[in-house]
């Protein structure tokens, strides 16, 4: 630009005011633009992310209520006790499957041939038995009275009533049959059908009735992963960072653990999971499915992004500091650990966060060890078999009930929550180590 | 510091790795075995003090790996299997001390032929799957010719002229193997010269009954059958492959093809006249009765008629129970812990 006056040196000052004048407008015209492209290109990406997150959440938010039946449930001293004693062992023993039946019988008395009784049967869940069963358990003075009880109701009313089945729609190859529905409307008239809370879903494992299984069994089985993910990857890949960036002699070999271990961070994560399968397992004799060989296997698969964050942040911290420190007799351990390391640990947290956070998406190295599993029961530790998020998302997805459309976005809804409280938790800590030069 | 807490918990990890035994069944193997597994598992764990069973859905073929690796807590102490057990798994297990195996029949499923519901109804023969399916298909010569049907009207004219595209499982699953055994086979054996050839030369016979085509006639869609119910119902000119549970649970999106005029009803697969059905199995590993708690049981709880009855919970799943001959004998085989023989 400048450049351009005095090659035509005969120039007045007036003209080369109009140039830039003239050129002036379609430079600020062209920053505007820029600016417009910019504002586009979030407002295309915000758009894609309230699709996307929008449509998991209009189809998920319904999981939040679950359809109930009150059923008003005999509970005879005779069915409970053994010799006329009434016990744990022979409440726990008694057939809670035939009480609840002939109760919703009792409700519907005109109902008979089997095919129709099935047909009846099917409004409840499978589990109803087993509700009652834990609530005779917890309340052993009910027996001998007769007690209302919500209990729930099977997955495809709860889909009807939710309103995911067309009642409209011819019968044929409908998952509800007329008479149900007329079953059903009765069961609203007579205010024995409500949606409740759904504790279920928040509190119980996975289950092949959708009615019954809840996501709290994978979420704790990530939590204890994630764990042991974090108590192995970032004591390893800090003090790698530390060893590698302030330590190390600067030769062949230390070039080459920085090329392998840029190279590992690429490696595709299923590969983790086949040397978790020949090493962790087969080896070392780890339990398949645990949270424990889990959590290795990915602290492997998270190392190498934390040790390279974690150098990148030691490079960003000042040389003033390091020197400054030495120049006050500090050794080079105190200079590191007094005042390079508390620097450059918001930038170490802030890697390890990423990295843990693709942990979390993982389920291809745990394919391999097990943990694509259906697993019922709560693990209580990360030596229990369990499941992780993404694992109970993609079985929830596979499976054919109707019902578990609904299950699959609200696990992708816990999902991102959980990563949510992992980012702030990131953020919170970055806030307390953060120190500004 | 840091170190003593790595090193800590790397020895913790040895140690637990080491001291741990299994207090709960753990089942591999097919995943068309794996909705009744899963449930009887579930069914378990509720009327039982035992653990809930782990379920791993693995493909008949990985699952039998895994539990002909050895005996042990670190190994499977039942597979599911879509197939009988092949001869060399038995000399896998084996040679890996696994010597003591019993199977248990659990019931059929029935392989279907499905489109959209708002598609045509297709009337389908094996020897038109046969056709329409394979790479090279044989002419009435005796010769072998790459698949020239492009079209259902090329396979039989009384067919509709639409375009062959057919998504089915990958080479992995037991319901792909099944589908050629019965449907390709079935239908490639309708010529004479092939099925004499079937004696003469079993290799050549294989490669040409049971080689599925490559040029786009058949989609390989992956094992996630949930998938291919959606994708048919946005091209009502597909056709797919998956077991009859699918259909059952999707009856208002899809429709089964009948195959040599019959339609995949429950009735009917039940007894037999459906010709695309397969039996489902699970085997059991006798060195784990007494050393993991509750297999027994478990196998009490599969074969017990409130499970695989013709009115069990597992008909619910979209099982095809055995005749009423047919459970009494393979439920008295496995409580009794029959030996598995070839």
């Amino acid at each position: 630009m400048s450049g351009q006056p005095e090659s035509r040196g005969r120039m007045s000052r007036s003209d080369t005011m109009e140039t830039v004048r003239k050129g002036l407008r379609s430079r600020y015209a062209a920053e505007r633009r820029f600016i417009w492209y910019g504002r586009g290109a979030i407002a295309v990406a915000l758009g894609f992310l309230v699709l996307l997150v929008g449509s998991i959440l209009f189809k998920g938010a319904s999981v939040v209520t679950q359809t109930h039946i009150r059923l008003t449930v005999e509970l005879p001293l005779e069915a409970f006790s053994k010799s006329g004693e009434v016990t744990a062992e022979s409440i726990g023993a008694a057939n809670y499957v035939g009480i609840v039946k002939s109760s919703l019988r009792d409700l519907f008395p005109d109902v008979s041939g089997r095919r129709d009784k099935r047909a009846l049967d099917s409004l409840i869940s499978s589990g109803a038995a087993y509700e009652l069963r834990d609530h005779v358990l917890a309340n052993p003075e009910l027996v001998g009275q007769s007690i209302n009880i919500w209990v729930s109701a099977s997955d495809d009313i709860d889909m009807l009533d939710k309103g995911y089945i067309d009642r409209d729609v011819d019968s044929t190859g409908r998952r509800v049959t007329d008479k149900q529905i007329g079953w059903y409307d009765k069961l609203i008239a007579d205010g024995r059908l409500e949606r409740q809370f759904n504790t279920t879903f928040f509190t119980s494992g996975d289950s092949r009735e959708p009615e019954q299984a809840g996501i709290w069994g994978a979420a704790l089985g990530s939590f204890y992963t994630l764990l042991v993910t974090l108590l192995l990857a970032f004591p390893l890949g800090v003090t790698t960072a530390v060893y590698l960036e302030e330590f190390a002699p600067k030769n062949k070999w230390t070039d080459l653990i920085e090329v392998n271990i840029n190279n590992l961070a690429a490696v595709p994560s299923i590969i983790f999971g086949l040397l978790g399968l020949a090493v962790f397992l087969n080896i070392i004799g780890l339990p398949r499915s645990a949270p424990l060989a889990g959590g290795v296997v990915l602290a492997l698969m998270t190392l190498p992004t934390i040790i390279i964050a974690g150098r990148a942040a030691l490079k960003a911290v000042p040389p003033s500091i390091r020197e400054a420190a030495l120049g006050v007799g500090a050794s080079r351990l105190q200079t590191v650990t007094h005042h390079v390391l508390p620097l450059a640990m918001p930038g170490m947290l802030t890697g390890s966060i990423i990295g843990m956070a693709q942990a979390l998406g993982e389920t291809a190295p745990l394919l391999m060890i097990g943990m694509v599993a259906f697993i019922v029961d709560l693990p209580s530790g990360p030596l229990d078999p369990a499941t992780v998020l993404p694992v109970q998302v993609y079985i929830w997805a596979d499976s054919p009930e109707r019902a578990f459309v609904e299950r699959t976005s609200a696990g992708i809804i816990v999902l991102l929550l959980f990563l949510v409280v992992m980012n702030l938790s990131a953020v919170m800590l970055r806030k307390r180590f953060e120190r500004r030069w | 510091m840091i170190k003593k807490v790595v090193l800590a918990a790397s020895v913790a990890i040895v140690f637990a790795g080491a001291a741990h035994a299994r207090d709960q069944i753990q089942i591999v193997g097919s995943s068309t075995v794996f909705p009744f597994s899963t449930a009887v598992a579930e069914a378990f764990g509720q009327k039982t003090s035992f653990g809930t069973p782990v379920v791993e859905s693995t493909g008949s073929g990985g699952g039998m790996k895994l539990f002909c690796a050895g005996v042990g807590t670190g190994h499977p102490d039942i597979t599911n299997a879509s197939r009988r057990i092949k001869s060399s798994e038995v000399e896998l297990c084996a040679k890996n001390g696994v010597a003591d195996i019993t199977e248990v029949k659990v019931g059929y499923d029935g392989i279907v032929i499905a489109n959209a519901i708002e598609a045509p109804a297709y009337d389908l023969s094996l020897r038109d799957l046969y056709l329409a399916l394979a790479k090279d298909i044989p002419t009435e010569d005796g010769k072998w010719i790459p698949n020239p049907n492009k079209t259902w009207k090329d396979v039989n004219a009384s067919l509709p002229a639409v375009k062959i595209e057919v998504l089915g499982p990958p080479p992995t699953s037991g319901t792909r193997d099944a589908f050629v055994e019965l449907a390709m086979e079935g239908g490639c054996k309708t010529f004479g010269w092939v099925k004499a050839l079937s004696k003469k030369d079993k290799n050549a016979y294989k490669a040409g009954c049971h080689t599925v085509r490559e040029d786009g006639g058949y989609v390989d869609a992956g094992e996630n059958d949930n998938l291919m119910v959606q994708k048919l119902t946005s091209n009502p000119d597909a056709l797919a492959i998956f077991g009859f549970s699918f259909l059952d649970q999707n009856a208002d999106k899809v429709k089964g093809a009948m195959v040599g005029g019959v339609a995949p009803e429950f009735e009917l697969i039940a007894d037999g006249s459906y010709p695309v059905s397969r039996a489902l199995f699970f085997y059991v590993k006798q060195a784990h009765i007494g050393v993991v708690p509750g297999i027994e049981e478990f196998v009490a709880e599969f074969t017990s008629e409130a499970a695989w009855g013709n009115e069990g919970y597992l008909t619910d799943k979209g099982l095809i129970p055995m005749s009423e001959a047919e459970r009494a004998q393979w439920g008295a085989a496995a409580k009794g812990n029959a030996k598995l023989s070839m």
